[in-house]
């Protein structure tokens, strides 16, 4: 394998690792303040109690957030120099500021949180964790302009002399079009995976456990998890709604990839499930939906939509010969498997919602199966979506204006396998340990009724 | 002065500030298995730094994204020439996190001493490549006209950077004894105090070594204001590390941490203006070094990132102190 090739699997690979976590720290951060503000507001223990059994979830997943995003900063500079020279002097401000201004606040105030429980007042405690969590906001903010730049640069204005791209607004920068959709469709998943663990985890504990002390926690728990979910998915749908048009816009061929679309269609119809040739060019079989992609596309049930065909050959006069069609069955089955699936994720909590209402307790299998598929299935449709949008958007590394071939160091291949490998194995050790600390302190419960879990240990050593 | 001077400065600040925080924080990591006698104690060492390891290593990136920001050029070049030295930090810093995090997850002998191991070597290694980065960064590395480097790892293994590597490792260790001095009680008190001499001898040679080094060798020519700064401030630091090190033996915790984070940042700074206002010299040729000048982002960019970090440093200077004075009181094994 080539440079090229190494660098994008090491990047791939190591991204959607780091989205795993990401979701999840943004989300519960946002949940566990809630629940500890519940407890604030009511006085109820059962809150404290969930307050910490979630708390304690979310700092395991944390620090995998944490320490994978080191890796992510390094990176562009490590395997991607020739792309950071280009657009450094618009795309590294974001960074540096996500840095300032995000990362500083979500370390400081989780470490106070953390070892905080005895020395802060109750108010500020929880307070603590609502900064953290609109640190992670923050964070969110500004990494996705620094992506939505690269899908659809604004702001800048490439100079000859110094062979790169340079900033003339950052306002732009921060208000791009395609940023505006993609925040909100970016944090309405992360509180859909972050719903669905919460409100997995409580049902699991129900049907488990029906007659245990804490049934009437965790179907608090459950129930504010389930409404989470909901209200998320239905965030998500509005967003990717509009996600859809702007790529449309500013990304035709994105779309048309993500259809399998070789010819401009009008009406276009919406593809459920097509069987074809490996290259995608043709089906054998398919079933679609008419007008709902010109529709999606455009907002119009008539509307034109363009094929990659098309685009192809328009591409190739603008930017001269070369290839501008991403791999199509990625891209096709990624963005609906991504829709399939978080769509799936809304309806499981649907169903759970409903096993609880009115005071009932969920005990069938299905529902337990249910319980135990749904904090994965967000967690697949992240990176499913990232995928598509990554690999959508190629050959290019920045839209129009440079090519991912052309964004890589000088490293030697070599090199490149080698970190490959040890970030690969690494991560995939981590993997285990992380999951298996999450499965023991899920089936571990809620802590004691009364005060704090380990008052036999010295009060302040906590690691 | 241009802004990509300020940023210079700015950056420089920054990289002092990651040293003298998480300086502390690698040597408590190095003394793990030093100090500590049994897991108790251990919990002692980990958690005196536990509420503030994270937001220390935040440094790090802002001093890493900084650089992205306002010196891309520079960032680029160096970033994939010490890509193996990197991976390296990055593997350890991951370890040495997760550690942290997970060790008192389960109350097992054998998970806890694998953690250990984890938070030992993952402060060692960085430690040591730090100093060894930088070693190079002012020695400068073999940058071809387009700013990539042409040399290989051991290139990067020269005995200059080496020594710089020694420097670091030994500063650090010597940071963590001072810092757990201030911040134990009891026995590992003691013992921390009682490790200050010989591990500040240490310090003194090779970090004192490695400045002197620089000054002879690889400051940069031509500039009598540099030169006369960056000696007083490579002074400063032997001061600095001198006092630390007289303090302790007098029984002033205080003053010695104070003394050692003087000579951390001292240094640092010393090193900066040594390089100044090359960025990354190239062994190849005068003609491909990296300068303020040629590796910086345009005025505007700067602008931008001038303002954002008048409001927002201070911010984070504000309440990074406040976590300090909430958990300033020593750490013990029994309250």
């Amino acid at each position: 394998m080539s440079v090229l090739e190494l660098s994008r699997w090491q990047f791939g690979i190591t991204t959607v690792y780091h989205f795993l976590f990401v979701p999840l720290t943004i989300g519960l951060s946002f949940l566990v303040a809630g629940f500890e503000t519940a407890w604030l507001r009511s006085g109820n223990e059962r809150w404290l109690r969930l307050t910490k059994f979630y708390g304690k979830l979310f700092l395991i997943n944390f620090a995998m957030g944490v320490v994978t995003g080191i890796v992510q900063e390094f990176q562009f500079g490590m395997n991607w120099s020739a792309y950071s020279r280009f657009v450094g002097d618009i795309f590294g401000a974001p960074l540096a500021i996500e840095a300032l201004l995000a990362f500083f606040l979500e370390s400081t105030f989780i470490g106070l949180w953390i070892f905080g429980w005895d020395r802060l007042p109750p108010k500020l405690h929880n307070a603590c964790m609502w900064i953290a969590a609109t640190g992670t906001l923050l964070s969110a903010y500004f990494i996705l302009a620094a992506n939505s730049w690269m899908q659809h640069p604004v702001g800048y204005h490439y100079n000859p002399v110094t062979h790169r791209e340079e900033l003339t607004s950052f306002l732009a920068v921060l208000t791009n079009p395609e940023q505006l959709a993609t925040f909100p469709h970016t944090v309405a998943g992360c509180f859909l995976t972050a719903g669905a663990l919460v409100a997995g985890v409580a049902v699991w504990h129900l049907i488990r456990h029906p007659a245990g002390e804490a049934v009437t926690a965790f179907r608090s728990a459950a129930k504010a998890g389930a409404v989470t979910t909901l209200v998320a998915a239905v965030a998500l749908m509005i967003s990717g709604d509009l996600l859809g048009k702007v790529m449309t816009t500013y990304q035709p061929m994105k779309m048309a990839a993500a259809e399998a679309l070789y010819h401009t269609s009008q009406p276009a119809s919406f593809s459920l499930f097509t069987i074809g040739t490996l290259n995608g060019s043709k089906p054998v079989f398919e079933i679609s939906v008419p007008h709902i992609l010109s529709f999606l596309a455009t907002g119009t049930f008539n509307g034109k939509v363009q094929g990659i065909d098309n685009l192809q050959s328009s591409y190739s006069q603008v930017y001269g010969p070369g290839s501008y069609t991403p791999v199509i069955p990625v891209t096709y089955w990624s963005f609906r498997l991504m829709i399939g699936i978080g769509l799936l994720a809304a309806l499981i909590a649907l169903v759970l919602l409903w096993s609880l209402r009115r005071g009932r307790t969920p005990r069938s299998r299905w529902l337990l199966g249910g319980a135990i598929v749904v904090p994965l299935l967000p967690l697949a449709a992240n990176s499913l979506g990232w995928i598509f949008t990554e690999m959508g958007r190629q050959p290019w590394l920045v839209f129009g204006q440079l090519k991912t071939s052309a964004g890589v160091s000088a490293n030697s291949a070599g090199e490149v396998l080698a970190s490959l490998i040890v970030l690969t194995l690494l991560y995939g050790g981590l993997a285990v340990v992380e999951a298996g600390l999450l499965l023991r302190a899920i089936k571990a419960g809620l802590p004691a009724e009364p005060g704090p879990a380990d008052t036999d240990k010295p009060l302040e050593l906590v690691y | 002065m241009h802004l990509s001077d300020l940023w210079f400065i700015a950056i420089a600040t920054l990289w002092a500030g990651y040293f003298l925080l998480e300086g502390f924080d690698f040597g408590v990591g190095i003394l793990l298995p030093v100090l500590a006698r049994d897991d108790n104690e251990r919990r002692v060492l980990i958690n005196t730094i536990g509420p503030v390891w994270d937001g220390n290593e935040v440094w790090l990136l802002t001093a890493g994204g900084a650089m992205f920001a306002a010196f891309p050029g520079w960032y680029a070049a160096m970033f994939s020439a010490f890509y193996l030295p990197l991976l390296l930090v990055l593997v350890a810093l991951i370890l040495r996190g997760v550690a942290f995090e997970y060790r008192g997850k389960r109350d097992d002998p054998r998970w806890r001493r694998r953690w250990d191991a984890a938070i030992f070597g993952g402060s060692l290694v960085p430690a040591i490549l730090w100093g060894v980065a930088f070693g190079n960064v002012l020695r400068g590395i073999k940058l071809n006209a387009a700013h990539n480097y042409a040399g290989n790892f051991f290139d990067l293994l020269n005995p200059y950077a080496l020594v710089g590597g020694l420097a670091t490792l030994t500063l650090f260790t010597l940071h963590g004894a001072v810092f757990l001095a201030l911040k134990t009680d009891g026995d590992l008190r003691a013992r921390a105090n009682a490790l200050v001499t010989p591990v500040g001898l240490a310090a003194i040679v090779a970090g004192g070594g490695f400045l002197a080094w620089t000054e002879a060798a690889y400051r940069t020519t031509g500039h009598p204001g540099t030169a006369a700064t960056s000696i007083a401030l490579a002074a400063l630091a032997a001061l600095g590390l001198a006092g630390a090190v007289a303090a302790n033996r007098g029984g002033r915790e205080g003053l010695a941490f104070t003394g050692n984070a003087v000579a951390i940042v001292a240094a640092t700074g010393a090193l900066f203006t040594a390089l100044y206002p090359r960025v990354l010299p190239s062994t190849i040729s005068a003609a491909y070094t990296l300068t303020t000048a040629n590796a910086s982002s345009t005025a505007k960019t700067l602008m931008v990132m001038t303002v954002v970090a008048a409001i927002f440093l201070p911010l984070v200077l504000l309440y990074q102190a406040w976590t300090y004075w909430v958990f300033r009181n020593r750490v013990s094994v029994s309250r």
